[in-house]
């Protein structure tokens, strides 16, 4: 057990803002797997609180800002009684050491808290953060830095999806994106580095990595999906909208696939992660096509799952599992409607921003034919606009996309893979009582054997028997430790998603208000540069 | 079917798209309630007057509104008025969008949640409510035109439409009247096409001619482009409301840090929707109802435009006539006369028109410059609570994460 305190001791809130303690606490996350299963091991509503995750994570239940803030909310941030009394009796004293640590100028990537006390920091105005966008495509970095960033440890990676090139034509053709890793882990051998990989490849490495760790409990994320339709129309070398459209699409999901991947504390160690981010050329992962042998398989197995899935009725005896998946599928149902609303906003939106531009269009012809010299440029003023808001609302469908409900698309697979990993435990819990029955079975058949009226056959019958049933024992225990460990394993892995959720969310959400406010703020600007055209109209 | 009654207290704002108006206090007109009954609509036309013309200064009666539609169908063929431009009839009440989204909202709903189906219908109730205003108000505007016209407001028929208190049980189009119309359209086309291929002597006409044509073209595009912008708009707003409810389904069963960004995020969303709805029925409102009023207008100039080709074309045949009667030295005196007064109303044609259409381009330019100006100034008042609400919402969320995103902003 590490240098966890109780949180009901004052004292313990003020060590996360000492950074000698920090030190101590903190363990870099290769070696995590075996501390981390014991911070697990403690009281699930303090986990919210463990050194390991970032230090914003840390603040997160509590304002920096005291005064503002009013005490309910607090509550509903921190998972359990004890944490939001103190908050309350502590809100002083931690917010005035906690704004030290903080450094909002610190260009490492090292743990945030291990630096030495940084500058105070000036109290921040909503006025700061909205700050123009760069580009209109979103920063799609962002994401990453900020995640590499905030798990404090050193983990350092940051992997980038880029140049989609095509290659070969016709039906042959396909497309290769560069991906370049930048990290300072020793699992590799340089620094920097960059090499070509096509789609299969991206699902070749998923299918390597869930046939190996699904089972044993891990959550793998899943690979982007697959679109037929997408892909003929590049490979017919459409070269429009639309296509540059989709390969952007799947260049970010791409990109976003890989980093959960080596996000993974256990993943990124993988030599098929390692081979696949490193090595030039990698064997062509003809399996995952959907009709070849491998895809056959996969199918058939898959119905097999469902099938088993029904008939197997578990015992469960431990409620934090039951409660989970229960959870676990309120929350599928809710994402799935959500992203399908989020993905009606976009298209409306976009619908939006080609109406406005018809008008703008229209209302510039308008301004022509006008013969009122003062109107006629009033409305040319008006179309040109107009012309800018359409471009303003093309913009924020944008964000609308990439920001929300591609966020919400990940988040669907990603649940679809945790359930996934429930039923993999039924299925090893499965295996253990099978083994039971089996060991059951061999006992009956030794006891039954001890009656026999074959005196020469029965030793050689006993042996045998006495063989087998060693055999089943050691089966039994085998199920019965595969059982506990896919359990630790399985909490573990949905403390850790659960984790990334919030943060995933919180980000996005901050970032998607952030470019609704610039959209408005773009507005105004807009029409106070039209109003006095319209003034001046004589 | 919902029974609607509307009061309509403050100033008509579509009184805007036609400024000056119900400046006269001889003659004041207004619709101050209306009542919506199934598909039938029925007007309260209220008139206060200090005319003699009228039986009492204060007075009230029901119409609807074919009642209208008689009315300026009766002006229109007032060989007095031909060289008036006449206002444009309103639009009949058309409630079929709200209806069919109405019928939308039954089917749906069984996905939403009850939160979502209240407010879905709300703004249901909402756009009801403000169609029926914009009938109101157009039906408004009609008759303040014609009270503040100097020749129309003594229109002996207006007065019958204004003080009548029985149903005026205007005989419906019947058969005969109806291919009637249809002749009228016909013979309208060919006046396109007559008007269109002639150069007229007059420069004015002239002028005003090519611009009324290709203008009244650019409007009805214009119209039927911003009515599409405006719907998309609504569209938004309502999409705002389902990830707004569905936000405060999962918020509900949250419990991790997320649950209050997550609430708080659906409410900022529930906020937002209503300005974007505000947004959008401004814009109807300022620009789409603007262009649709005036394409109306402009017709009614077009049709004044005819009218007086038509009298050109009576005054030359007059005149082949008049040198018929001559060589043939057959009924000359009553050619002439018949040339007369071709010529006669010709003239009184060109000079009321004339008179009518500077007028015109004057209140055009006045409305359309009210009416742009007070969109921008809703568009930034609306922009603006926007970033408030945004604001405050980033503000009450985890304040702290500004910390984080502030830094990465300063690596950027």
């Amino acid at each position: 057990m590490t240098a966890w305190e109780p949180p009901d001791r004052p004292r313990s809130r003020l060590a996360y803002c000492c950074p000698e303690k920090m030190a101590e606490d903190r363990e870099p996350p290769p070696l995590a797997d075996a501390v981390q299963t014991d911070f697990r091991e403690v009281e699930e509503g303090e986990d919210l609180f463990v050194s390991t995750v970032s230090t914003a994570e840390q603040l997160s239940p509590t304002s920096p800002e005291p005064a503002s803030f009013p005490a309910e909310d607090i509550s509903t941030n921190s998972n359990g009684p004890k944490q939001e009394i103190l908050l309350d009796d502590d809100q002083e004293d931690l917010f005035a050491e906690a704004t030290e640590e903080v450094s909002l100028d610190s260009p490492e990537r090292e743990p945030i808290l291990s630096d030495g006390p940084s500058p105070a920091i000036t109290p921040v105005t909503p006025t700061v953060i909205i700050t123009p966008r760069v580009d209109a495509l979103f920063d799609r970095s962002l994401d990453e830095d900020e995640e590499a960033e905030e798990n404090g440890d050193t983990f350092d990676m940051q992997i980038t999806v880029s140049d989609p090139e095509k290659v070969g034509d016709g039906m042959n053709a396909y497309m290769a994106y560069k991906v370049t890793t930048k990290t300072s882990l020793s699992l590799f051998s340089r620094n920097e580095f960059s090499v070509k990989r096509r789609f299969s490849d991206f699902l070749g490495l998923h299918s390597k990595l869930a046939s190996k760790y699904m089972h044993i409990g891990y959550i793998v994320p899943p690979a982007p999906e697959k679109s037929i339709v997408g892909m003929t129309k590049v490979k017919v070398g459409k070269e429009d909208l639309s296509s540059a459209e989709f390969v952007e699409k799947r260049r970010s999901a791409l990109e976003r696939y890989l980093m959960r991947t080596v996000n993974h504390p256990a993943l990124v160690k993988d030599p098929d992660v390692i081979q696949f981010l490193e090595n030039t050329e990698l064997p062509r992962a003809v399996s995952t096509q959907a009709l070849s042998g491998a895809g056959i398989l996969r199918m058939v197995n898959k119905a097999a799952d469902a099938v088993n899935k029904m008939t197997i009725k578990m015992n469960e005896s431990d409620a934090w599992f039951e409660e989970k998946q229960q959870q676990f599928e309120n929350l599928d149902i809710q994402l799935r409607k959500l992203h399908a609303s989020v993905e009606s906003l976009v298209c409306h939106r976009k619908e939006l921003s080609v109406n406005t531009a018809s008008f703008a269009k229209s209302a510039a012809m308008l301004g022509n034919s006008e013969d009122h010299t003062a109107l006629s440029r009033a409305l040319s003023q008006l179309a040109e606009v107009e012309e800018k808001i359409d471009q303003l609302h093309h913009e924020q469908a944008y964000a609308d996309f990439y920001l929300f409900s591609e966020l919400l698309g990940d988040y669907v697979r990603l649940i679809t893979a945790v359930k996934g990993v429930f039923d993999q435990r039924m299925k090893t819990w499965s295996k253990w009582q099978d083994a039971q029955v089996m060991l059951q079975r061999k006992r009956e058949a030794e006891a039954k054997l001890q009656y026999a009226n074959k005196p020469d056959k029965l030793q050689q019958a006993k042996d045998e028997i006495k063989e087998e049933i060693e055999e089943w024992e050691a089966k039994v225990q085998q199920g019965e430790r595969d059982f506990e460990q896919i359990s630790k394993n399985i909490r573990r892995e949905v403390e850790r998603f659960e984790k990334q959720r919030v943060k995933d969310f919180k980000v996005v959400i901050i970032k998607y208000l952030e470019s609704l406010v610039h959209t408005q703020q773009q507005l105004i600007k807009y029409w106070e540069a039209f109003l006095p055209e319209a003034k001046a109209i004589a | 079917m919902i029974k609607l009654i509307v009061q309509l207290s403050s100033p008509s704002l579509l009184r805007s798209v036609s400024v000056d108006l119900n400046n006269d206090s001889s003659l004041l007109i207004d619709i101050p309630d209306a009542l919506c009954e199934r598909d039938k609509v029925k007007f309260t036309v209220h008139t206060k007057t200090t005319l003699n013309s009228f039986q009492k200064p204060d007075f009230s009666v029901s119409r609807q509104h074919e009642d209208f539609i008689w009315l300026h169908d009766t002006l229109v063929e007032t060989e007095e008025y031909a060289g008036l431009i006449i206002p444009p009839a309103p639009p009949k009440p058309d409630f079929e969008s709200p209806r069919e989204k109405m019928h939308k909202l039954g089917e749906g709903e069984a996905t939403m949640t009850k939160e979502e189906y209240t407010k879905m219908k709300q703004e249901l109730e909402a756009e009801y409510l403000a169609v029926f205003k914009k009938t109101v108000q157009v039906h408004e505007i009609f008759l303040q035109r014609l009270s503040s016209h100097p020749n129309l407001s003594k229109d002996r028929n207006f007065q019958i439409f204004l003080e009548y208190d029985q149903d005026l049980s205007v005989r419906r189009k019947n058969a005969k009247e109806m291919f009637g119309g249809f002749f009228k359209n016909m013979v309208k086309s060919a006046d396109e096409v007559l008007i269109s291929g002639i150069k007229d002597v007059d420069e004015f006409f002239e002028q005003e001619k090519t611009f009324l044509l290709d203008y009244f073209s650019k409007i009805k595009d214009s119209t039927a482009k911003a009515e599409k912008m405006t719907r998309s708009h609504k569209n938004v707003a309502d999409d705002y409301i389902h990830i707004s409810a569905t936000l405060n389904s999962i918020a509900a069963d949250d419990n991790t840090a997320l649950k209050q960004h997550l609430e708080k995020f659906a409410e900022l969303l529930e906020k937002l929707r209503k300005v974007e709805g505000r947004v959008a029925s401004d814009q109807e409102l300022k620009l789409t109802e603007l262009l649709r009023y005036y394409m109306r207008d402009i017709q009614a100039a077009k049709d004044l435009l005819y009218r007086r080709a038509r009298a050109l074309a009576d005054y030359e045949n007059s005149n082949k006539a008049l040198d018929k009667a001559r060589l043939k030295s057959k009924d000359v005196a009553q050619a002439e006369e018949n040339q007369k007064q071709c010529l006669l109303k010709f003239d009184k044609l060109s000079e009321s028109g004339k008179k009518e259409l500077t007028s015109f381009k004057g209140r055009r330019v006045v409305a359309f410059r009210k009416n742009l100006i007070e969109m921008a100034e809703l568009e930034i008042k609306h922009a603006k609570q926007c970033v408030i609400l945004h604001s405050t919402c980033i503000d009450l969320m985890d304040s702290s994460f500004i910390f984080a995103v502030v830094q990465v902003r300063g690596r950027r």
